[in-house]
């Protein structure tokens, strides 16, 4: 079974992340990570691959030079090859741009030999929108199991477990697919010494749009569908009140409510 | 508002058999305000019971989408056929409430009509005829506005962002029927199983006005949380840690990874307010924080923070609650 899976590097949701003027993330590296809910992608990737000898598990990233970084941590995770798609002409790109030039790298990495699974993180948490598992699946024509808790390939399918807003769902679709896993789905191991040294010779291979053959204009700020006007931090909460539990906090929440209207 | 949209604003109607989700009732109030006529999609059955809450709501014709069946819960036959009902309705704007299922369908939607999307709004408007979304981003720390520059914008709005309110003359919604055959090639997921959670006596967690959530401090009890949740008509959310332990349904977890919530008034008990738990709460109206541990980070962003025993503070909290309530 040859995966696919995709990874990005994302500001570390610990440190304080800021918005430019622009409305796109400031990246001023550092402090950068693998998305965290891509690690339970990766896992998945890894467990499924352990099930059919011979499997091959691809992690592919897409972003600045600093995007280097989800990969190689893929790689130290266990993944066999890496692909970084670098070129300026995609910074700023939105979600379907991503996934054109995510799919277009997909194609690239099936030409070798066909890709039977695609996977995916629930959402980046940065932009935390979880469009582009669906995206990239629309892209690639693959069918779209989402929001996995659970998955699982036999016999040429694969099945996930999904558990949404308001019901439970069992999903089957046939190979080749695209998946995207919670943070339920799995434990993401942490590299261990000899992961961090295997991965060392292995190479990140770096393609620009060109190799792929997407059309810049197609992409980034100005194939963008949406345009961000203004961003601001919010307002610190003003006039808050702390107290310490004298026998009566109770009491004065009540009253609190009360008083603002709440109850 | 200058420039009017220049075709219908469709509102996705969600429904449980034929009443309609009370986000759909803000959605709508949100299409109206953009001063072109309003049409809904409707997905199966009961749409003869929801007609005079639509007709409240000012909507002049309901698409209704028939024939997918199970493929209905699906995100691309879903959002294949609200895009034909888009395109042939030269709708200008699509709304639908902000839910994991809905966000996909946004998206597919966009794919077809190539449509910019704009997900987990808090707000919209239309500006000089272009819609402009609103969203807190990064944990609700930061808010952003985004104009959607394509001649479709479909934005997901979450619930509960804002009041909804009755059309100042009701309407006489027009049915169409619509029939769409989910595509029948083999290259598509399957819904092998699909079990709805009962409903709960408490009001839905992403749409409540209220809710209070429980965390590690609860030690896996939370009676005292669903009891002050009970008084105040509310809903009971919890964090991952304690979903992951058990002590409740992952469907109650508030947080990046699950339900974000912003109701008018959020009450956190036992939670130290870690940044996955704040991502899905920090938008809320007014912050209570309950914890005995005075350097929790959530008392950092609580409007009403109380550094006491949760199992104290909330009983006490709600036996004068009820009363004051008489």
């Amino acid at each position: 079974m040859r995966i696919v899976v995709c990874v990005k590097h994302v500001p570390d949701i610990q440190s304080d992340r800021t918005l430019g003027a622009d409305g796109r993330v400031v990246r001023d590296g550092g402090d950068g990570t693998l998305n965290e809910l891509d690690e339970n992608a990766v896992e998945a990737a890894l467990e499924l691959a352990a099930t059919d000898k011979g499997s091959e598990v691809v992690a592919l990233t897409v972003g600045p030079p600093d995007a280097e970084d989800a990969a190689r941590r893929a790689l130290q995770m266990g993944a066999d090859a890496a692909v970084h798609v670098l070129d300026d002409a995609v910074a700023g790109s939105d979600v379907f741009a991503t996934a054109t030039v995510l799919a277009a790298a997909i194609r690239r990495v099936g030409a070798a030999g066909p890709v039977d699974l695609v996977v995916t993180g629930m959402a980046a948490l940065d932009g935390l929108t979880s469009m582009l598992p669906v995206a990239l699946a629309a892209e690639l024509d693959l069918p779209a199991l989402t929001l996995a808790a659970e998955v699982a390939v036999d016999g040429g399918a694969v099945r996930v477990r999904r558990e949404l807003d308001s019901a439970s769902e069992v999903l089957s679709a046939p190979l080749p697919a695209l998946v995207s896993v919670t943070d339920q789905a799995n434990e993401p191991r942490y590299p261990n010494f000899k992961g961090i040294l295997a991965a060392r010779k292995k190479r990140v291979e770096v393609l620009t749009l060109a190799d792929l053959g997407v059309d810049p204009a197609t992409v980034g700020t100005a194939g963008a569908r949406t345009q961000v006007v203004g961003a601001a931090a919010r307002p610190v909460r003003e006039n808050r009140v702390l107290v310490t539990d004298d026998g009566t906090a109770g009491l004065k929440l009540a009253a609190y409510l009360v008083e603002r209207k709440l109850v | 508002m200058s420039a009017p949209l220049s075709g219908p604003v469709l509102v996705l109607l969600d429904h449980h058999d034929d009443a309609v989700r009370p986000s759909v009732l803000e959605l709508l109030t949100a299409a109206r305000s953009f001063g072109a006529p309003v049409h809904g999609v409707w997905f199966g059955d009961g749409l003869e019971g929801a007609l005079d809450a639509l007709a409240g709501a000012g909507v002049e014709q309901v698409h209704r989408v028939g024939g997918l069946g199970d493929a209905a819960h699906l995100a691309a036959p879903a959002g294949d056929a609200v895009a034909e009902v888009a395109t042939l309705a030269r709708a200008s704007a699509l709304l639908v409430t902000s839910t994991f299922e809905n966000k996909e369908l946004a998206t597919r939607v966009g794919v077809r009509t190539r449509a910019g999307v704009v997900v987990d709004a808090d707000d919209v408007a239309l500006e000089d005829g272009r819609v402009v979304a609103e969203k807190t981003v990064f944990a609700g720390t930061w808010t952003t506005r985004c104009v959607v520059t394509t001649p479709l914008a479909v934005v997901a709005l979450k619930a509960g962002s804002i009041q909804a309110e009755p059309a100042p003359a009701p309407s006489t919604p027009q049915v169409v029927d619509v029939h769409v055959t989910p595509s029948g090639q083999g290259r598509v997921a399957t819904l092998v199983e699909r079990t709805e959670r009962p409903a709960s006596v408490r009001p839905e967690l992403s749409e409540a006005q209220v809710v209070v959530a429980g965390g590690r401090g609860t030690n896996g009890d939370f009676s005292a949380v669903e009891e002050l949740a009970d008084v105040l008509g509310g809903a009971v959310g919890a964090t991952r840690v304690a979903t992951d332990e058990g002590w409740i349904g992952h469907d109650a977890q508030i947080g990046q990874t699950g339900v974000t919530v912003a109701p008018r008034l959020y009450i956190g008990a036992g939670i130290s307010g870690a940044v996955h738990h704040r991502g899905g709460m920090q938008a809320s109206g007014t912050i209570v924080a309950v914890n005995s541990d005075p350097e929790s980070p959530i008392f950092e962003i609580a409007d009403f923070g109380i550094v006491g025993d949760l199992f104290t503070v909330l009983p006490q909290a709600a036996a004068e609650l009820r009363r004051l309530q008489g």
